[in-house]
C-alpha cells in the first residue's frame, strides 16, 4: 500500500526542489535547540553547584531524577500553548525547562561522585570552598557536565521537531503536513534532516566531551 | 484531574493502549536485546559495533524515527511499537552485557570447576547474578518508552498521547494534564513494580547482613 | 567415574593421581612461555599432596590441569589408571570436588543450596540433597540449623571457605583440588582452618592437591610437598625429606627464606624433645638442646644427609639426651608454634640450660 506509491527517497528532489523553506526551518530549528540549551547551561550548572553542597538534598534528587524521567516531554511543550500561546517564545520556554533536567542532573552526579578521598584530600589541606569547587570537583564533573549537554541537545532536537505543532518552527512542519496528507517525500523531507541533525550533534559532542576530559581520567 | 473523574472509560482505555503499546514494544527489546547483550559480553569484538549502531538509533528523535517509519509500516501501533521496541535495545543490550560482565570470575571458575555446562551456568549462575542488571535496563527502557509512546499518537498509534493532542487542539488544558498525569503515574508503576521484581527473584539481596 | 557408595571401593593402583611429563605452553606474541614444563609426579590415594612455589612457578596452572579447566598441551594425567583427556568432561568435573581462593559460592544461593549444587547437577533429589547439605555443614563445624538458609554475604570469610570445602565434598568425589583456600582469610581464621582441616583430612581421608605459597602451610598440611619453581618440580616428597635432603640450592633457600621463624627463634629445640627408652647410637646425630629451632633446621639443612626419623637433642653435659622425630620438627615449623607438650613429660624442662626455669624445673622433676 504505500511503498508502492512514491520512492521515499524523493524527498531529496523535494529538498532539492525547496531549498529556502529547508534552510528556513532549519535556522529556525538551530535557534531554537541554541537558545533552549544555552539557557539551561545557564540555570542548570549554578543549580547544580547550590544544590550540592546541601548534603542532605542528595537522595531527593534521584527521586526528581526518576519522576523527570517519566514527564512526558510532549504534555510540557502541550501545557504551554493554554499558559503561553503559540509560537516562538512558548516553544523556547518549554524546551528550556526540559533542557534543564538532563544538565542539571548530570551536573550534579559530577559534582558529588568525585572520589570522597580526593575531596577529603583537598579539604585536609586547607582548600576554601570555592577552590575545592574550582581544583577538584569541577575539573571532574566536566565529563559528566558535558554528557548532559549531549544529552540536553540532542533531546531538544527532537523536541523542536515537536514544537512545530505549537507554532516553533523547523523541520517538524513539513512532517505534520506529511503526515496531514500522507505525502512521504515531504514526510522524509522533515524527518531525515531532523535524524541527521540529531547524530551529528551526538557525534560531534561526543568528541568534544572526550576533548575536555581533564587528562588521567576516563570517562 | 477532573477529567479523568469525568471520564474514566476513556481514559482507562486509552491507558490499557498505552500499556500494550509499551509492553509489547519491551518484550520484543527484550526478547532481542538480552541475547545480544549475552552475546556481546562473550563476543568481546562484537560490543562495540554493537553498542554503537543502538546508540545511533537511539539519537533520533521519536517524531521523526516514527516518520521514517511510516512509508513501511504505515500508520498506527505497528510503526509505534517498533520505534519504541528499537528505542529500548539499547538501554537493555547494554545493561545486560555490564551485568554479564559482573559476574565475578571466580564463580564462574567455581561454575565450570564443578562440571556445570555452559547453559547450566547461564542458567543457574550468570544470568541469576547478571538478573538486577538486566531488571534496571528494562525499567529504564520501560520508563522512557511510556514518556515517548504518548508522541505515538501522532501517527495515530492512539494511547495517552491522545489526550494530550486533543487537549491542544480544544485548548483544554485539564485534558492535558490528565493525559500527562496517567502517563506519569504509569511510569512510576512501572519503575516501583520492576525495582521490587528485582528483589523478587534475588531473595538474597534482601538478606540483610548480620555475621553469624 | 564412580557413583558407589564410599565404603566399597578398589582402586587399580594406590597411586590416584598420575601426572606424566605435564607441560602447558601458552603462545604469546610469537614467543612459547612454558608455564608448566615437563612435570611428573604422583598422588598416593588417601594423601594430601601440596603444590608448593613462588608466584608464577605453575603450581595453580599444574592444579588446574588436573581438572582440565586448562588444557594440556603436553603428556598425559591419568586418575585411577586412566587418562583424563578420555574421560567426559563434565563428569570428570562432577567427580573432582574444587575449592578456590574466594570461595566462589553462588551469592544467589543459600549455603545449603551452595553445598549441593552437585548433587543437584547429579540430580538427586531434594530431600536427599538437604539430608546432605546439613550432614556436611555438621562435618565442617557449621551448625545447620543457623546457617542452612543464610545466604553466603551473611557469614564470615572463614565460614565462607568451610562451605566451599562443604560444597566440594559434596558429590563425594575421591579428589578434591584447592586452589589457596586459606589465602583470602586474616592469619588467624587462616590457622583455625589449616587445623580445622588436618582434622577434617583425617576423618574423610579424600586425595586432596592443595596450591600454597605458604611454606608454613604446606608443613603443616603435606603428606606430601611438590616444590615448583618456574614451571619445574624442584624436588617431590615428604615434608621431613626436604627439611633433611633438600635437592638444590633453591629448596634450600626457599624453606629457610620463607619460614616464618620469628616466634621459633626464642624456642630451644630442647623443648620439642622427648625421651626414647634407647641408648644414643654412637654416631648418633646430636645437637645441643641449646640451639634455637631456625638454628637447628639451618644446621639440619647444611648437614644433609641424616639417617632414621629424627635426630637426637642433648642436655647439658650431653645427659639425658631426648628425640625429635623429623615429622614432629616439620610440624612444629609449620605451625609456626611449639604444640602442646606432653603434660607429664616433666623431664623437658630438665633439658634447658640457663634460665630461671631450671630451679623451679628441677624441683618439679624431683618433687
Amino acid at each position: 500500500m504505500f511503498g508502492a506509491q512514491s520512492d521515499p527517497l524523493d524527498f531529496i528532489d523535494y529538498i532539492r526542489d525547496n531549498p529556502d523553506t529547508f534552510w528556513g526551518y532549519f535556522y529556525e530549528h538551530v535557534e531554537l535547540v541554541g537558545y533552549a540549551v544555552l539557557i539551561a547551561i545557564l540555570i542548570a550548572v549554578p543549580l547544580a553547584i547550590l544544590i550540592s553542597r546541601v548534603a542532605f538534598l542528595e537522595k531527593p534528587m534521584t527521586w526528581i531524577a526518576n519522576i523527570g524521567q517519566a514527564i512526558p516531554s510532549l504534555a510540557v511543550l502541550a501545557l504551554a500553548i493554554p499558559w503561553l500561546g503559540i509560537g516562538f517564545k512558548p516553544s523556547l520556554f518549554a524546551l528550556t525547562i526540559l533542557a534543564v533536567l538532563p544538565i542539571f542532573l548530570n551536573t550534579f552526579v559530577g559534582i558529588t561522585s568525585a572520589d570522597p578521598a580526593v575531596v577529603d584530600a583537598a579539604k585536609g589541606m586547607g582548600s576554601s570552598d570555592v577552590q575545592l569547587l574550582r581544583m577538584v570537583q569541577m575539573p571532574l564533573a566536566m565529563p559528566f557536565m558535558f554528557a548532559g549537554i549531549q544529552t540536553a541537545v540532542v533531546q531538544s532536537i527532537g523536541l523542536a521537531t515537536l514544537a512545530a505543532y505549537i507554532g516553533g518552527g523547523g523541520f517538524g512542519n513539513w512532517i505534520l503536513q506529511g503526515l496531514a496528507v500522507l505525502n512521504f517525500p515531504i514526510l522524509l523531507a522533515g524527518a531525515v534532516p531532523v535524524a541527521v541533525m540529531a547524530m551529528t550533534a551526538e557525534l560531534v559532542l561526543g568528541g568534544v566531551r572526550r576533548m575536555v576530559v581533564p587528562k588521567g581520567l576516563t570517562v | 484531574m477532573q477529567y479523568i473523574l469525568d471520564n474514566p472509560d476513556r481514559v482507562w482505555q486509552l491507558t490499557l493502549d498505552h500499556m500494550i503499546l509499551v509492553g509489547l514494544a519491551i518484550l520484543i527489546a527484550s526478547a532481542v536485546g538480552i541475547p545480544l547483550g549475552i552475546l556481546i559480553s562473550r563476543v568481546s569484538w562484537l560490543a562495540l559495533p554493537v553498542l554503537n549502531i543502538s546508540g545511533i538509533l537511539y539519537t533520533v528523535p521519536s517524531l521523526a524515527f516514527f516518520a521514517i517509519l511510516i512509508p513501511y509500516t504505515g500508520l498506527g501501533k505497528t510503526t509505534a511499537t517498533t520505534a519504541l521496541a528499537v528505542y529500548s535495545l539499547l538501554a537493555i543490550v547494554r545493561n545486560t552485557a555490564a551485568g554479564m560482565d559482573e559476574v565475578p570470575r571466580p564463580t564462574i571458575d567455581a561454575a565450570r570447576g564443578m562440571g556445570m555446562t555452559g547453559l547450566q551456568r547461564l542458567r543457574f549462575v550468570e544470568l541469576p547474578l547478571a538478573l538486577p542488571f538486566i531488571l534496571a535496563g528494562i525499567r529504564i527502557s520501560t520508563v522512557a518508552a511510556i514518556g515517548i509512546a504518548v508522541i505515538a499518537a501522532v501517527v495515530g498509534a492512539g494511547g495517552l498521547g491522545r489526550l494530550v493532542f486533543d487537549g491542544m487542539r480544544t485548548l483544554d488544558s485539564n485534558v492535558i494534564i490528565a493525559g500527562a498525569f496517567m502517563s506519569i503515574l504509569l511510569a512510576l508503576l512501572a519503575d516501583f513494580g520492576l525495582s521490587r521484581l528485582a528483589l523478587l527473584l534475588r531473595p538474597d539481596m534482601r538478606a540483610s547482613v548480620e555475621r553469624g | 567415574m564412580r557413583d558407589g557408595p564410599v565404603e566399597c571401593r578398589r582402586r587399580e593402583t594406590s597411586q590416584l593421581i598420575t601426572l606424566d611429563h605435564v607441560s602447558k605452553v601458552f603462545h604469546s606474541g610469537g614467543k612459547d612461555i612454558r608455564a608448566v614444563d615437563d612435570v611428573s609426579f604422583e598422588v598416593n590415594d588417601g594423601e594430601l599432596a601440596v603444590l608448593i612455589g613462588p608466584s608464577g612457578s605453575g603450581k595453580t596452572t599444574t592444579m588446574r590441569m588436573i581438572n582440565r579447566l586448562e588444557d594440556i598441551s603436553e603428556g598425559t594425567i591419568a586418575i585411577d589408571g586412566r587418562d583424563i583427556t578420555s574421560m567426559n568432561l563434565v563428569e570428570l568435573r562432577r567427580n573432582v570436588g574444587y575449592v578456590i581462593q574466594q570461595g566462589g559460592l553462588f551469592p544467589h544461593f543459600t549455603v545449603a543450596d551452595n553445598v549441593s549444587v552437585v548433587p543437584r547437577l547429579l540430580g538427586w533429589p531434594k530431600r536427599k540433597r538437604r539430608e546432605r547439605a546439613e550432614e556436611l555443614l555438621e562435618l565442617v563445624g557449621l551448625d545447620p540449623d543457623l546457617f542452612a538458609d543464610r545466604y553466603p554475604r551473611q557469614l564470615s570469610g572463614g565460614q565462607q571457605q568451610r562451605v566451599g570445602v562443604a560444597r566440594a565434598l559434596a558429590a563425594e568425589p575421591d579428589i578434591i583440588l584447592m586452589d589457596e583456600p586459606f589465602g583470602a582469610v586474616d592469619p588467624i581464621t587462616r590457622n583455625q582452618l589449616q587445623r580445622w582441616l588436618r582434622r577434617i583430612q583425617a576423618e574423610v581421608h579424600k586425595t586432596i592437591v592443595f596450591v600454597t605459597h605458604d611454606i608454613n602451610e604446606a608443613f603443616l598440611l603435606g603428606d606430601r610437598i611438590v616444590l615448583m619453581n618456574q614451571g619445574a618440580v624442584e624436588q617431590n616428597g615428604e615434608p621431613a625429606e626436604l627439611l633433611r635432603e633438600p635437592a638444590s640450592d633453591f629448596v634450600r633457600e626457599f624453606i629457610g627464606d620463607e619460614f616464618a621463624l620469628q616466634a621459633l627463634e626464642y624456642t630451644f629445640i630442647a623443648e620439642l624433645a622427648k625421651p626414647k627408652e634407647e641408648r644414643l647410637p654412637k654416631d648418633a646425630f646430636v645437637l645441643p638442646g641449646t640451639m634455637t629451632i631456625p638454628e637447628a633446621s639451618r644446621e639440619l639443612m647444611d648437614a644433609g644427609e641424616a639417617d632414621g626419623d629424627g635426630f637426637w637433642v642433648s642436655g647439658k653435659d650431653g645427659e639425658r639426651p631426648g628425640y625429635v622425630t623429623y615429622r614432629e620438627f616439620a610440624t612444629t615449623l609449620g605451625e609456626g608454634i611449639v604444640s602442646d607438650a606432653e603434660e607429664d613429660d616433666e623431664d623437658l624442662n630438665s633439658m634447658m640450660d640457663g634460665g630461671d626455669d631450671r630451679e623451679e624445673a628441677r624441683d618439679a622433676v624431683h618433687s
